[in-house]
């Protein structure tokens, strides 16, 4: 399995604003852990709420790691506010908004919005809120060392920034 | 409340009440405990990406569209010092570290600290106090 919540990337505003979609599929063997049939109830296959979280900060990392041309190490720090007030269901998109609040060369902090869509309305809908921070670990205050290779922008992340027409991002 | 979007009318009331609501907010410490003499981090728990958290609140906070309210690095917090061996040797800051802590921190009562000097320390020099005095002596600028 790769740990990767978001499918493409179809908004980007240099500096500012990333938006990502995740299509959310009962081709996904943990939805059919939550929850499955127990009983006379039948199984219900919600989209966990903490990996929405995942996709957003996947999302608003992406766009933190963008402002320096994914030359920092830019690691989840803090998640000051995750709201999120709707189920999505297999079939559904989710898409993550993401908008940076402010950067320091300590870090970044970030807001988003989580919306849904039903294929059936043909409408999104906005279902969550979220306010991340971002640390560029080199800059921590602790003085901690951490490996030169910058080993949080993956492969695979390098993979849905060239799949998304970003891939000069990382030039 | 006078502040009619101008940061320098702000009481000291005023920014200690602000303090202690970025405080509430980043800390989800209680308002009870956000004494002045209260230390970021012993009392009130602070880790260290809380201290980022707290600047980019405070900047909000005190912000206004006349005059924004941009902490730079290295101004609230000390940073880059522990890593330089001309400010710390040993794990304790040398004469030379403590002239800058005194010439870049004014906001803080280094009394104490000075005794010791041990790096380990340094957290505890930052209380509710010190937030309160930092904004104030630079919102005089």
């Amino acid at each position: 399995m790769r740990w990767m919540w978001i499918d493409t990337i179809v908004t980007y505003e240099p500096d500012r604003r990333l938006v990502a979609i995740k299509n959310v599929s009962l081709a996904e063997e943990h939805l059919h852990d939550h929850f499955p049939a127990k009983g006379a109830l039948p199984a219900q296959p919600v989209m966990p709420a903490c990996l929405m979280v995942e996709g957003m900060a996947q999302t608003a990392g992406i766009l933190t790691g963008s402002l320096r041309r994914f030359k920092e190490k830019v690691v989840l720090a803090k998640i000051q506010k995750a709201e999120i007030h709707a189920d999505v269901v297999p079939g559904q998109c989710i898409r993550y908004d993401a908008r940076i609040e402010r950067i320091d060369p300590m870090g970044a902090g970030t807001s988003g919005t989580i919306e849904r869509f039903d294929h059936r309305t043909g409408q999104w809908e906005k279902i969550g809120e979220t306010e991340i921070m971002f640390s560029h670990v080199d800059q921590n205050m602790s003085g901690l060392a951490f490996p030169e290779h910058n080993f949080v922008f993956s492969d695979s992340f390098r993979n849905v920034l060239r799949a998304s027409g970003l891939g000069h991002l990382m030039d | 409340m006078h502040t009619n979007g101008d940061t320098m009318s702000i009481s000291r009331a005023d920014i200690e009440a602000k303090v202690t609501e970025v405080l509430e907010s980043a800390l989800g410490a209680d308002a009870d405990d956000i004494v002045p003499t209260a230390t970021l981090t012993e009392d009130l728990g602070a880790e260290s990406i809380d201290f980022l958290d707290i600047q980019f609140q405070l900047e909000k906070k005190f912000s206004t569209p006349e005059k924004p309210f941009k902490i730079e690095q290295g101004e609230l917090f000390p940073e880059n010092m522990m890593s330089n061996p001309e400010y710390v040797k040993d794990g304790k800051f040398t004469d030379a570290g403590m002239a800058v802590l005194k010439e870049r921190m004014p906001h803080v009562d280094l009394a104490v600290f000075a005794a010791d000097r041990n790096v380990k320390g340094l957290a505890k020099i930052f209380t509710v106090k010190s937030l309160c005095d930092f904004i104030e002596l630079k919102l005089k600028k």
